[in-house]
């Protein structure tokens, strides 16, 4: 592992710049210039045709509603929106590229000159953004035999094509600077705050994990704030907001105790290790490399009209930021709650539950206890969960009106979930009723006071919380459909 | 029998099969045997798919057998550029690069050449990758001119123009990107439309220059051309580049071919020194001709098109050295040493090495170099920008003119190997073609009898703005019907028998 000095004495003698570049995936249907699959996950190489292999005679043809969300994100991050611009071929090697050229943007990207607010420690920070352009995504490779699992020291390589084509926008902000200490801290909200407003735009799926948002973070550091920028480094694919924020406070304080050596910094490529928390070195890029861009001659130029593109800001969704702000002040949540709202992703999913006539409390308790728990179990995320906010809100009523408890509510997610139909089905074919006929629960009362005696004696002693104890017995013999309040007076009727 | 199918053109025997007086099976038959007797000598030739087309034929005559109505070329037998994909077929492009290769995808001129019920012979002899002006850059020997087969049949299409010439088929595709199916047309004395870029598909034509390039079709009648044109023409969606408009009425300008009252421009920089005397005498008299039918004559200057060769010899090689990035060994085609104790940079390095030929190395290194940051602005940029200045030249030439006219090609055919080791006198022959692909616009290449000098083809050269391709081929009939009321017949009338020919 590279030498480190400490954080904070980095900070004492260097003044870090950033430069974020984030890769955003989008999902389309389709992919950027073919019209194979971009479905993830399926078999390799089942999603692709002679465009996105590069075949001899295959030509692109530009996916209009990659351009589409292309434009709303340049929008969405407050862009100008080029009235003609082109593709261009960025001319290099890479074994899963099969054109041996990526189709991409130079000098002409679709949207320039915009900025986005990130809030940080309740601090609002703007940061310039300086461009986003399209681009189509590689291939995968995965290399085998080798003790690393990079292409040195492989015996073979696997390539996998069906990524190959599937539309990208690359988001790069101007230099971030005078950030100090909070610069890995900005660069982490930066790329939250970018995935959110992803989400928001519903242009990608934003899963970090599966790599539809990757950042390529740029460090460099300088003495003071007034003097030239340093030699940077460009830290690859960063693929979680951890590792984002781990990636650039170890470039610091590597490149902190490079410079205190005497040493120089090279610009290089460097890898992240989520392991050791350290990135190693990558590529030498002291000569820059030559892509011998040109304008990519198989596509026509985009020149979208002022009236769509005006017709597409009218559409944009409301800022997350802003959104947040709203909702947070009309649900009436503390902040820590609203932030485990917004940690578990279940902000639309409330709000959609909300808008179903639940209330906000109780949206939140479903979503954020009883479904995240199943989530967690089965391994999907809350929005892969088979059950909608409009059933979570039903349920609520089902309480609310005294049909059923939170406890047979537990059973109706059972049901819901098993596939057995919408929630008042489900309680109507698992018989899931509350039961508060005292006729009917005085028995079972008498059982349970019968069978735990010392309790009954506690009770009888004016320990009145003790109750609890033989209110559970009750439940369970009546199988979570008794009354629990009506349980509780008789209880403490026939023990009085 | 034979000799009648083998001359007859194109739209004569697609109207003979409609009425059943001959089988497309009859036809077809004809003209295999016809290149089984005489492709040894000639190689127009690279691939031929006589099982295939037999059977294509036979399904046209059951359809019509069946009383379908049949498209207007349907039975017709053609030959195809190798450069376009057809699938269960080879495509080599001329390379050893792609030796063997199968493409999995048909190329929208093939597709629509199948819809058609075209029957589709084989794959024709091409320069290596398209570059060259005289099919001796074919990886796979040279294609000889059926006029003297000392002579080469000009290129990059020399093998489509020489099966015409041959009478191996009546109908052929060529592929031009800076004349190859203009030159070769001129130098076998048969008809060669560049139609207007974006009006017909490239999709499936393998790159040379894709800013460049643009199918067309090679006949030996301009009523064939215009039939064939209108089968391959047309918007392709899966071409981003191809116009999304009716190909205009080409077919009805070819059969009227009346040119009264047409402006007709005669570019001053395209003639004088260089041109050979013959061909030039030739350019006289067609332009004279034009006259005597109505035509008015004018003279244009177009300043720029002193630049076009420059302009064009970077652009090209820039844009064909990143279409032939994708030529690695890694996925398809040529492979070599592959030993398992080399790395891919050098099993890539060694393919390029043993598949790629001199010209299209040379090519290859300067457009990589054009292309490189420090010298972008110096090369390619300025050569896009006499390409603006060039287009300018036409926009103002034709607003005195409605058709630019000059020879085809300089001089005739020139002999085999007489300019393979000089680069530039080679690249001389595209001097009066390059310009139309720079600009986009449609230009074609007309036989007007034979040079004085040495008794081989002159072409005439008629260039018309985007998307009026119809004016080509209104001036390539009317010089059609005259001529071959003077001469007696088509000019091809007049080619040496081929040895072992039924021609």
């Amino acid at each position: 592992m590279t030498d480190v000095v400490e954080f904070d004495d980095a900070l004492d003698r260097y003044d870090p710049v950033m430069g974020l570049e984030v890769h955003v995936e989008l999902n389309t249907v389709s992919k950027m210039f073919c019209g194979c699959s971009t479905e993830f996950g399926a078999e390799p190489n089942t999603q692709t045709c002679p465009v996105c292999l590069g075949l001899p005679g295959s030509m692109p043809v530009a996916n209009a509603k990659a351009i589409e969300s292309a434009i709303r994100i340049g929008l969405a991050l407050n862009c100008s929106i080029a009235e003609w611009c082109r593709f261009a071929r960025k001319n290099y090697f890479y074994p899963d590229m099969p054109k041996n050229y990526q189709i991409s943007q130079y000098d002409e990207p679709i949207a320039f000159d915009g900025w986005i607010d990130l809030d940080v420690d309740g601090e609002t920070i703007r940061v310039e953004i300086e461009r986003a352009h399209m681009e189509e995504d590689t291939g995968k490779s995965t290399h085998r035999g080798g003790a690393t699992g990079r292409i040195h020291g492989a015996d073979y390589s696997l390539l996998d094509y069906n990524r190959c084509g599937v539309p990208l926008i690359e988001i790069v902000t101007k230099p971030i600077e005078g950030m100090g200490e909070r610069a890995p801290a900005v660069a982490k909200a930066y790329v939250e705050a970018i995935r959110e407003l992803m989400k928001a735009l519903d242009v990608s799926d934003a899963r970090m994990e599966r790599g539809n948002v990757r950042c390529d973070a740029n460090v460099s550091l300088r003495p003071d704030p007034g003097a030239e920028f340093g030699t940077r480094t460009e830290t690859k694919n960063v693929n979680s907001l951890r590792s984002v924020e781990g990636a650039v406070r170890h470039e610091i304080m590597r490149q902190a105790a490079v410079l205190d050596a005497g040493g120089t910094i090279l610009q290089e490529t460097r890898h992240w290790h989520e392991d050791t928390q350290s990135t190693t070195s990558g590529r030498p890029k002291e000569t820059a490399e030559d892509y011998r861009y040109f304008p990519e001659p198989d596509l026509v130029p985009v020149a979208p009209s002022r009236d769509w593109v005006e017709e597409l800001r009218a559409s944009l969704p409301e800022p997350p930021a802003q959104r947040r702000a709203r909702l947070a002040d009309v649900w009436g949540f503390s902040e820590r709650e609203f932030g485990d709202v917004v940690a578990a992703g279940a902000l639309d999913l409330i709000d959609e539950t909300v808008a179903a006539g639940c209330t906000p409390q109780s949206a939140r308790k479903w979503w954020l206890s009883e479904l995240a728990r199943r989530a967690n179990e089965a391994g999907v995320s809350l929005t892969e969960l088979a059950v909608t906010p409009a059933q979570v809100a039903e349920v609520q009523a089902l309480v609310d009106a005294g049909t059923i408890n939170d406890k047979l509510a537990r059973q109706v997610f059972d049901g819901v979930l098993a596939g057995e139909g919408h929630p008042a089905e489900v309680v109507e074919k698992r018989g899931l009723v509350v039961v508060s006929d005292d006729g009917a629960l005085s028995a079972a009362v008498d059982a349970a006071i019968a069978a735990n005696p010392d309790v009954a004696d506690k009770i009888r002693a004016g320990k009145v919380q003790a109750a609890g104890a033989l209110i559970g017995a009750v439940m369970k013999e009546m199988r979570g459909q008794a009354d629990a309040g009506r349980v509780r007076e008789l209880i403490l009727a026939k023990l009085a | 029998m034979s000799r009648d199918i083998l001359r007859a053109n194109a739209h004569e025997l697609a109207r003979q099969i409609a009425a059943g007086e001959r089988s497309s099976e009859e036809i077809t038959r004809a003209h295999l045997d016809q290149i089984a007797a005489v492709d040894g000598a000639v190689h127009s030739f690279l691939h031929i798919e006589s099982d295939r087309a037999l059977e294509a034929a036979r399904r046209v005559d059951a359809k019509r057998a069946a009383g379908e109505t049949l498209g207007p070329l349907a039975g017709v037998p053609l030959a195809l550029k190798d450069v376009f994909t057809m699938t269960g077929a080879p495509t080599t492009a001329g390379s050893k690069m792609l030796e063997g290769w199968v493409s999995p995808y048909n190329a929208t001129v093939t597709q629509r050449l199948l819809d058609a019920d075209i029957v589709i012979l084989g794959k024709t002899n091409l320069d290596e990758f398209a570059m060259g002006s005289s099919t001796e850059n074919s990886a796979y020997g040279p294609t000889r001119n059926p006029w003297d087969l000392d002579r080469t049949p000009g290129g990059s299409g020399g093998g489509s123009a020489a099966a015409l010439a041959a009478f191996e088929a009546p109908l052929a595709i060529g592929s031009d990107t800076g004349g190859s199916i203009r030159q070769p047309g001129s130098f076998t004395g048969t008809v060669g439309i560049k139609p207007t870029y974006g009006g017909t598909s490239r999709y499936g034509q393998i790159a040379l220059a894709s800013s460049l390039d643009q199918p067309g079709p090679c006949t030996r009648s301009v009523l064939d051309a215009a039939l064939l044109h209108q089968v391959i023409g047309g918007h392709d969606p899966l071409d981003a580049t191809s116009i999304d408009a009716p190909v205009p009425d080409i077919v009805g300008a070819a059969r009227s071919g009346d040119i009264r009252g047409m402006r007709v421009g005669v570019v001053k920089e395209l003639g004088g020194e260089g041109y050979a005397p013959g061909v030039e005498q030739r350019f006289r008299e067609t332009v004279a001709l034009l006259e005597s039918l109505g035509a008015e004559i004018v003279e244009v200057s177009c300043p720029h098109f002193d630049y076009a060769m420059a302009a064009y010899y970077l652009i090209l090689p820039a844009e064909a050295s990143s279409n032939l990035a994708r030529f690695d060994a890694m996925r398809y085609g040529l492979r070599v040493g592959d030993d398992g104790a080399r790395s891919t940079e050098e099993v890539m390095a060694m393919t390029r090495g043993a598949g790629f030929g001199e010209e299209v190395k040379r090519r290859i290194i300067i457009g990589t170099y054009a292309l490189s940051a420090g010298y972008y602005d110096a090369y390619y940029g300025s050569a896009q920008k006499i390409r603006t200045l060039i287009a300018r030249d036409f926009r103002a030439a034709f607003e005195q003119a409605d058709v630019l006219v000059s020879p085809s090609t300089p001089t005739t055919a020139f002999r085999i190997g007489e300019r393979i080791d000089d680069p530039l006198a080679m690249y001389m022959n595209d001097l009066c073609t390059t310009p139309s692909n720079l600009a986009g616009n449609a230009s074609a290449s007309f036989p007007v009898g034979l040079s004085p000098d040495d008794n081989m083809p002159v072409g005439f050269h008629v260039m018309a703005p985007a998307m009026a391709d119809d004016r080509l081929y209104r001036v390539g009939a009317a010089l059609e019907r005259s001529l071959e009321t003077t001469w007696g017949g088509s000019l091809l009338e007049r080619i040496p028998t081929l040895e072992g020919s039924f021609a």
